[in-house]
């Protein structure tokens, strides 16, 4: 007989782990989800594009109900089907509908909610996050009647949104607390040729400054940003774009042990054993997630651990940043920063738009910042998972693979260390969860 | 029809002129091909001319790629100021006038070249002797033939060049002594060449202490210890004797001196080991070629700045001479001593008298009646009587005030003259310098108080002299530049202001020519004073023949009114009886032995591509590319022992001062000897002047400088940072240890190493190189390894780029070659411009490697390439497939190391 898996969320790493458990032992479980929302599974990350006009819905759905009917899992999607509570004595899931599913293994998988500033006025309409088709569908509208939109938020999706809206028209003003774009994946020098850039293309941007309220209309809906200094912004749209939180509320209710996330050990299972975790809702060793890269990694440990071949364990490695508005190109990796201790290979050619950072310590890459020709990144990730001594290709390191790896090659004792983990298949440029 | 038009259109612009080539005393002939308009040159080697039937080096092959004027000096200087030539003529006879009022005739002086035209020279020996009062005129002949003079003199009587290059083609055995005849006379060379090409038995021995290029086509080499030639020759002598060799007949009939010479040889060297020991060579060696030479009566011994630059220089020559007397092989076809010289005119100079110690025309101060004679053919008013100062003496006169006013004409003192600090110090002192020169800048002119702009090659008409005495006309190509002058004229006018008038009245060069032919010839004969030097056969030349007159070796007179190759196969000499005279020789060491301070012995000379001071042949970026810095070369245990690596600096200090030079370890070179390039000045090298170095001793005789000889100290350069520059724009004097300049196509490239640390010099770069940020600036930097490369675009086109890093080994400094090559292109693709940095061809271009054959400009690993992909294994081939060494063939021995390199990779 069968044994009976349940998977609460029906996003990108709780259907990946799906994916990999069919690939791995297809006959080993019944399967059944939960989804909150009234779709199939589809690519969160390509809301984006959507927003911007690139690409439809259709084309970014990962997974349609016909896939589900077609693997025998059973998906019951929709807000009545949002899970309120589990039964961990019988092993038993309920939704809001009252539905009731048994299981042997159970995978929480419900992702993360969008962080909401605490200031007056952030419930009045108009005020938004980005994070789901729901949104998105709002945003698209407004472009059509309205005309100021402001972004709060200079990271990866704040960026993504502001570009989207610009394309659909809007007037669109982001707001940063910091005087550095993408301050977690960019350095200053990159940071400031990609503002220069999306200023170009008519974001404006107000850096840094302290968002203090949300003004009413008088109907309900937003009509302006008020900042500490006084000063107003008018705003039709206000998109939140400050980062997530993970989802536990549901996994603190049935008293998982949850800190930030709920915790997880190597094998992706919380406290109770037969209750796994993947994606953003997890913290790993102390670590919380937002990009999907690591989301993958932990659905193959994860799915290896559930069909008991028990051999995969997952480990966080420094993962590759990526902004998705057609014609910039970024890459930032790991340690990007650097401290005293570490060197800097830098290359500036700021008026073709190209900057590139390689952080060293031992010899080793430990970070890596590209803007403009970010063709190489790859290759430096994949140096730096492995850990490469580079001390024979340093001089040309920073002109990409084509140049410096004969130097590496012609350098015997280094031959041995040399291997393409891009030829495994792994994929070495993530990106991130919208 | 309208493309015949057109067509006629460029036929009648473009203007077919044979000339002369502009470098060194082979004298070959060219046939230029003249846009007037344009100032566009084409040069070919004139197929009619006998020096060179034909052929060109890679230095005449790039004359047209130095006719512009962008260095050129166009209009008078005086005291910094552009002024008329009427102004700057007045300034100068006044100034002359003054001094010579005051302090005598003896305190102004005339320091020519071989440069000059034989009209120029002429003028100028005239009024300097005749007019002026004073015989201090001498030339840069004095570091390049004097020593051939002295020691033609002693044995013939007069400075007479007995043989011709057509002695090559018959000769049995060459002897090449102290000539790096490959790079220095390379149409010579050739000529070499295929005579052994066509004559398996010709021998060729080349004597010189280095491994030069010119051992490419030697059956021995004499790597012989520095200055000891005197021994080795003498040695000869002796062997000759012993070995019953000599032509005694000729001897009784025709020389003096023999029984002395032989002794003093026999005394000096007549132990053929303690010879072969003095000289540090193998005995076996030694005797191989005294053997050769006793055994070949065809022989011709050819003799260059290796045998003339010497304390013992003219001693030298006749230890040369001597041999060739005594076996009675001189005059003869394929037999004879021929002095190489180096400039296109040194002939010439010493035919019009231009140095120190001659009157005029082959006339000498010390015979009796030539000072009158010359006085009376002049009607001179102030003949001079005694010799003046030879060029070293008359710089250290200079020095000491008692000389106060000095006209130098086309060259360079203060680069090429020993312990040059001392000459640029003593004209930075003297009261008056006049400097007339084609160039704008030269170290000399920056300390001229006048500029006068003269003729450059392409400009200038009238007869020049090569090294086998053969008289060509070199013709004008192109109109004047500016507001330059022809030499002759601008003495001619000093002379009319100076009070001269009625004497220097010409007003065509074609006069002075045959005033000159007249005085060759004026009371020569057997009765009054006979002279070699005699063509007064052109004393009524036409204006006509003039302009056609085709290439003769003198004499041409009414014995030989078509020249003469050989002169003394009538066992008749100049002297007063008649006789040869042999001289008796004792070798001796050169002036300064190496001591414990300065160990080494420096030894200096020409390049294949460069010429002199580099004024002109600098121009041309594709003779910059086969050595484009100031070297030193090093025997490996030297360098390990000095601490020096290759591609590194070295600091080179001798007791009269030092320089700067890239380091090239090679075992061409000896144990104990190091060698440097004569060429740099400091246009292009900041403190790469060996003439610093050169010790000022000279040949008692001759007074020419020991330039081969002396005695130095090697250190490396301990750099705090090494770099380039690349740049559409001159960089300014940095003020660092090593600063050097090479003119490339499109851009200069600056190579530089300093002692203070790295700090701070990537941004002094920056605000250098991009003053107003008017440039997108591009940069690498690597600040923890010190690496720092950047590079400025004006628009898409490659403004500058700069490299540095604390060591000069190439992954943290690029090669040069190819960032270089991105100078011709008005916009760099974006892989090309994200990649140019790394120094090396983007992915998917070839690098060519360094340029070996400068003619076709064909690099290195084209060369290599062509060789394994074709499986070539000669020269001729390699120059089927891809061109190179197919012009001049001075790269051929390159080439041949190429082959040699890919069959070792093969095998």
């Amino acid at each position: 007989m069968k044994q009976r898996l349940v998977v609460i969320g029906n996003g990108m790493a709780g259907m990946k782990t799906v994916e990999e458990i069919l690939a791995a032992s297809p006959d080993q479980f019944e399967i059944t989800v939960f989804g909150a929302e009234p779709h199939g599974n589809y690519n969160r990350i390509m809301l984006s594009p959507v927003l911007s006009g690139e690409k439809t819905l259709d084309e970014i759905m990962i997974n349609d109900r016909q896939w589900y009917a077609d693997n025998g899992i059973t998906l019951l999607a929709g807000e009545d089907k949002f899970v309120v509570d589990i039964d961990r004595g019988k092993r038993c899931v309920i939704a809001r509908d009252g539905t009731q599913v048994h299981y042997d293994r159970l995978l929480i998988a419900t992702g993360s909610k969008p962080f909401i500033l605490p200031v007056p006025g952030n419930d009045l309409q108009g005020v938004i996050a980005f994070r789901d088709i729901a949104d998105v569908e709002t945003m698209l509208s407004y472009a059509k009647s309205r005309r100021h939109a402001v972004v709060l938020g200079g990271g990866l999706l704040g960026l993504e949104a502001a570009n989207g809206l610009v394309e659909q028209g809007m007037d669109v003003t982001v707001i940063h607390n910091n005087a550095i774009l993408l301050n977690r994946q960019l350095d200053n020098e990159a940071a400031k040729l990609l503002q220069a850039e999306l200023e170009a293309r008519g974001v404006t941007f107000k850096m840094p400054a302290q968002t203090e309220a949300l003004v009413d209309d008088g109907t309900g809906h937003v009509s302006a940003v008020r900042f500490a200094d006084g000063s107003e912004l008018p705003c039709d749209l206000f998109v939140m774009a400050i980062g997530v939180r993970p989802n536990i509320a549901l996994a603190e209710k049935v008293g998982l042990y949850c800190e930030k996330g709920i915790v997880v050990n190597d094998t992706l299972q919380t406290f109770d054993p037969s209750v796994y975790a993947v994606g953003e809702c997890v913290q790993h060793r102390n670590q919380t997630f937002g990009l999907v890269a690591p989301l993958f990694d932990q659905a193959k440990a994860c799915a290896n651990h559930l069909c008991g071949h028990g051999v995969a364990g997952y480990a966080t490695l420094p993962t590759a940043t990526k902004l998705k508005v057609t014609g910039i190109h970024l890459f930032s990796v790991g340690n990007f920063l650097g401290d005293a201790e570490c060197e800097f290979l830098l290359f500036r050619d700021l008026a073709a738009g190209n900057y590139k950072k390689l952080v060293l310590k031992n010899n080793r890459i430990i970070g890596a910042v590209l803007y403009g020709d970010t063709s190489e990144g790859a290759w430096y990730q994949e140096l730096l998972e492995q850990r490469v001594d580079i001390t024979p290709m340093r001089g040309l390191l920073i002109f990409g693979r084509a140049y410096a790896e004969p130097l590496l090659l012609n350098s015997e004792s280094n031959q041995a260390t040399v291997k393409s983990v891009v030829s495994d298949g792994k994929q070495t440029v993530t990106e991130n969860v919208a | 029809m309208q493309d015949l038009i057109s067509s006629d259109i460029n036929n009648d612009s473009l203007q077919t002129i044979k000339t002369t080539c502009a470098y060194c005393g082979v004298g070959c002939g060219i046939e230029a091909q003249v846009n007037p308009h344009t100032r566009e040159v084409s040069v070919q080697g004139d197929f009619s001319h006998p020096a060179n039937q034909g052929r060109l080096c890679s230095k005449g092959s790039s004359l047209g790629e130095t006719v512009g004027l962008e260095s050129r000096l166009l209009q008078p200087v005086v005291g910094g100021k552009t002024v008329s030539w009427d102004s700057a003529l007045d300034t100068v006879s006044d100034k002359f006038k003054r001094i010579i009022d005051e302090h005598g005739p003896d305190a102004v002086a005339f320091y020519g070249s071989g440069q000059l035209l034989t009209e120029d020279y002429y003028v100028a020996n005239k009024l300097m002797k005749g007019f002026i009062g004073s015989a201090n005129i001498d030339t840069n002949s004095r570091l390049c033939m004097s020593s051939a003079v002295t020691g033609h003199k002693r044995a013939f009587g007069t400075d007479t060049v007995a043989t011709c290059y057509d002695d090559l083609d018959h000769a049995q055995l060459i002897v090449l002594v102290g000539s790096n005849t490959a790079w220095c006379h390379p149409i010579v060379f050739q000529r070499i060449r295929s005579a052994k090409e066509r004559n398996p038995d010709l021998k060729v021995v080349v004597i010189d202490p280095r491994r030069t290029a010119t051992c490419d086509i030697a059956d021995l080499h004499l790597p012989l210890a520095s200055g000891s030639d005197v021994k080795l020759f003498n040695g000869l002598l002796h062997f000759l004797n012993q070995n019953d060799v000599l032509d005694h007949p000729f001897i009784e009939q025709s020389c003096d001196g023999s029984v002395a010479a032989l002794e003093a040889a026999a005394e000096d060297a007549g132990n053929l080991d303690s010879v072969a020991r003095y000289c540090n060579l193998p005995s076996a060696d030694v005797e191989r070629f005294y053997r050769w030479f006793a055994d070949t009566d065809k022989a011709v011994s050819v003799y260059s700045q290796g045998v003339k630059q010497s304390s013992s220089g003219a001693d030298k020559v006749n230890a040369i001479v001597n041999c060739h007397l005594l076996t009675g092989r001189i005059g003869k076809s394929g037999s004879g001593p021929l002095s190489l010289t180096g400039q296109p005119n040194a002939m010439g100079g010493r035919e019009v008298g231009g140095l120190a110690n001659q009157v005029a025309a082959h006339m000498e101060f010390h015979i009796e009646g030539d000072v009158d004679r010359v006085a009376r053919f002049w009607q001179a008013p102030n003949m001079a009587r005694e010799p003046g100062k030879p060029a070293v003496d008359l710089f250290d006169a200079i020095a000491d005030g008692s000389i106060k006013a000095v006209w130098i004409m086309a060259t360079n003192p203060v680069v090429s003259l020993p312990n040059a600090d001392k000459v640029k110090a003593a004209l930075e002192n003297c009261e008056f310098v006049v400097v007339s020169d084609c160039v704008a800048e030269s170290d000399t002119l920056a300390l001229a108080h006048v500029k006068l702009p003269a003729l450059g090659w392409s400009e200038k008409d009238g007869m020049v002299t090569n090294s086998e005495r053969r008289i060509t006309h070199q013709r004008a190509l192109l109109p004047p530049a500016g507001e330059a002058k022809p030499d002759w004229w601008i003495i001619s006018e000093v002379a009319k202001r100076l009070g001269f008038g009625e004497a220097f009245n010409y007003q065509h060069q074609i006069e002075i020519f045959r005033e000159h032919a007249a005085l060759s010839g004026f009371e020569n004969n057997p009765f009054q004073r006979l002279r070699d030097f005699d063509i007064s056969g052109l004393a009524d030349i036409s204006l006509e023949e003039y302009q056609s007159f085709t290439p003769k070796q003198w004499p041409i007179n009414t014995d030989y009114p078509q020249g003469k190759a050989r002169f003394f196969a009538n066992g008749k000499f100049f002297t007063p009886n008649q006789r040869a005279q042999l001289v008796a020789l004792t070798s001796r060491a050169p002036g300064n032995a190496v001591s414990q301070r300065y160990p080494l012995v420096l030894n200096t000379g020409r390049l294949r591509d460069q010429w002199h001071t580099m004024t002109r042949s600098a121009l041309a970026p594709r003779l910059n590319q086969h050595r484009p810095e100031p070297f030193v070369e090093v025997h490996p245990d030297d360098a390990e022992r000095y601490q020096l690596q290759h591609g590194g600096i070295a600091h080179l200090l001798s007791q009269w001062g030092q320089m700067y030079a890239r380091v090239m370890v090679t075992d061409t070179q000896q144990q104990g000897n190091v060698f440097v390039p004569m060429h740099w000045s400091e246009q292009y090298a900041k403190k790469g002047r060996m003439g610093a170095l050169v010790n000022p001793v000279v040949d008692p005789l001759s007074g020419q400088p020991e330039s081969k000889h002396t005695p130095v100290s090697i250190r490396p350069l301990s750099a705090g940072w090494y770099g380039f520059v690349l740049s559409r724009e001159p960089l300014a004097d940095q003020n660092v240890e090593y600063q050097v300049k090479v003119n490339a196509e499109g851009y200069y490239r600056y190579e530089l190493a300093a002692i203070k640390s790295i700090e701070g010099v990537a941004e002094h770069f920056q605000t250098l190189l991009n003053p107003e940020a008017q440039f997108e600036w591009q940069e690498f930097d690597d600040a923890s390894a010190g690496v720092y490369r950047a590079a400025c675009y004006n628009k898409q086109a490659l403004q500058a780029v700069v490299c540095l890093a604390p060591s000069f080994a190439e992954v943290q400094l690029p090669a040069r070659g190819w960032l270089g090559s991105m100078f011709v292109k008005s916009s760099l693709e974006p892989q090309e411009r994200m990649a140019l940095l790394a120094g090396i061809p983007t992915v998917g271009t070839e690098d060519v490697g360094a340029t070996v054959c400068a003619c076709f400009n064909v690099g290195e690993k084209t060369i290599l390439k062509a060789i394994n992909e074709n499986k070539l294994t000669t020269y001729q081939e390699v120059g089927v497939c891809c061109k190179a060494g197919t012009n001049c063939g001075s790269c051929v021995p390159e080439i041949k190391t190429l082959l040699a390199q890919a069959v070792e990779v093969s095998s």
